[in-house]
């Protein structure tokens, strides 16, 4: 590239030999590709362990035993997945949004937001989720759920919460103060500014970090499995404890992946165009 | 001719800066004032202070009578009264040009979506802007974005105009259609107080014209004395400065 920058711009016929030059490094990155992975497929499969190995993990039996079971609990981790992840872009905006209110009135709410972020920032989910889990349940209160599912999605929303709070924060200043000054010029209260003029440019300038958020809460919610929710890796568990076998592991592995990949593709795609977004305006 | 606007002693200061020292001014109705006066004088400090974006330190500000400034003032309602312009336009670039001019007019004085359009069109329409309601205003140029921003000031029906150096970030050539709208608001009756560094513009649309020197107004007068004899020394040495780099 450094060769190319300094020669005379003639171009078309170096347009001409870099599309040749295009063309022959695809055929050779995939003809290397296909020989690497070939030959290291055949080393693997030839190899004295193989057997074992795929008996452990890819045992077709087991397999079709499991499927269905750690499918029905995939399921249950979608459901908790989809509603933690809007409980958690809401409240999150709430807490970030009470955060960036000034004045000496507020200043009892927002230190009790930050105090809140702070304490659930420093505690490591898993003991959270326990704690809400197993704890609250315990305590047979009336008017509210007793179950572990429902007190383990709280502690997901409540940790996830916190993090992304402070993602709508950095959202909500990297707004310039111009815009508000503006916005209260035309009469708006602080909160209406807040509302209608800085959180709209706030959520837009973080979304690549809303949807990093969204991949890890999705993996996340299988930590819910202690407090002994059926979900995929309970049920996997449950099924490798009676057969000895992982391939129930390697099933709830696969279903995991075939949502995580594509999340995290998109997140990369759209945070892309946004860059590109970005660098056109200015 | 009754008084839109009228500052007595108005005191500004950030730690030891005294930025406006005891600032005396009235604004007649109808009447354009101008500021004048090298950057850093307090001329951007004096319009937003009126607007309550900064608080004063003492003194008083009326605004048609009313006391505006001091605690028990609620800010947003006199800025509802207030339409102000900023030299870098700080139009919203998440709205359409017609939502941002109706933004205000919905949210704050309650008008119905659909009405507060036709109004932001006409007044588009007025200032030959009618054909861009619908883009961002990361497509406009310079000038129309400005313009935009003082349709946004004028939504709200303000009794008073404040103009921060509105053609300050514009390239020269479209300084033009921005003071053209300036002049149509002159020609309308609007009262408006302008902080400028264009001194032709000052001289041609300015009732009274005021020089501001380290945060006090050293001398004010109708603009054919300001530019023509001007008293104070200091007044003289800004004049000649700004002769000399070709703006006057």
């Amino acid at each position: 590239m450094d060769l190319d920058r300094s020669r005379p711009p003639s171009a078309v016929p170096s347009l001409k030999r870099s599309s040749e030059r295009g063309a022959r490094s695809a055929i050779v990155a995939f003809v290397s590709t296909v020989a690497f992975f070939g030959a290291f497929a055949v080393v693997v499969v030839n190899s004295e362990a193989w057997p074992a190995f795929r008996n452990q993990f890819f045992n077709g039996d087991v397999f079709v035993d499991a499927w269905p079971i750690v499918v029905s609990g995939f399921w249950l981790d979608i459901q908790m997945f989809v509603v933690a992840e809007i409980a958690i872009l809401a409240f999150a905006l709430l807490l970030a949004a009470i955060r960036a209110l000034r004045g000496p009135a507020f200043f009892p709410l927002r230190m009790l937001v930050i105090a809140f972020i702070d304490l659930i920032r420093g505690i490591p989910i898993i003991l959270l989720i326990l704690l809400l889990g197993f704890g609250l349940p315990a305590l047979r209160l009336t008017g509210v759920p007793n179950s572990p599912l429902f007190w383990g999605v709280v502690a997901l929303i409540i940790s996830y919460s916190a993090y992304t709070a402070e993602v709508y924060r950095s959202g909500i200043e990297s707004v310039h103060p111009s815009q508000v000054m503006s916005a209260r010029s035309i009469g708006l209260t602080q909160t209406q500014a807040l509302r209608h003029v800085v959180i709209p440019q706030a959520v837009r300038n973080v979304v690549p970090a809303l949807l990093n958020g969204l991949v890890s809460l999705q993996k996340d919610v299988a930590l819910v499995y202690i407090l002994g929710v059926r979900e995929a890796v309970r049920e996997a568990q449950i099924i490798t404890a009676r057969s000895f076998n992982y391939t129930p592991y390697v099933i709830t592995a696969v279903l995991f992946l075939l949502i995580s990949v594509p999340v995290a593709r998109v997140a990369d795609w759209y945070t892309e165009r946004d860059r590109e977004r970005r660098a056109g305006q200015s | 001719m009754s008084t839109k606007l009228e500052l007595e002693r108005v005191t500004k200061s950030y730690g030891d800066v005294v930025v406006l020292d005891e600032v005396d001014l009235a604004v007649a109705d109808h009447d354009v004032v101008c500021l004048i006066g090298s950057s850093g004088s307090g001329k951007s400090t004096l319009l937003k202070c009126v607007d309550l974006l900064l608080p004063i330190d003492s003194g008083r500000v009326v605004l048609d009578g009313d006391m505006i400034s001091g605690p028990d003032v609620d800010a947003d309602l006199v800025r509802q009264r207030l339409g102000i312009v900023f030299q870098s336009f700080n139009l919203f670039p998440h709205m359409s040009v017609a939502e941002n001019i109706t933004l205000g007019p919905r949210k704050v004085l309650g008008v119905d979506p659909a009405e507060a359009r036709d109004r932001a069109l006409g007044l588009l329409g007025r200032f030959g802007l009618a054909d861009k309601a619908d883009d961002y205003p990361d497509r406009l140029s310079g000038g129309q974005q400005q313009r935009v921003a003082i349709v946004r000031a004028l939504a709200g029906g303000p009794e008073l105009m404040l103009l921060d150096e509105v053609t300050s970030a514009l390239d020269p050539e479209l300084v033009a259609e921005v003071l053209g709208v300036i002049r149509e608001l002159k020609d309308e009756g609007m009262t408006m107080l302008i902080a400028t560094h264009e001194m032709g513009f000052a001289r041609d649309i300015a009732d009274t014209v005021c020089f501001l020197d380290q945060g006090r107004i050293l001398e004010q007068g109708p603009p054919e004395r300001i530019f023509g004899e001007p008293i104070e020394q200091r007044t003289r040495e800004f004049l000649e400065r700004i002769i000399s780099a070709g703006r006057l």
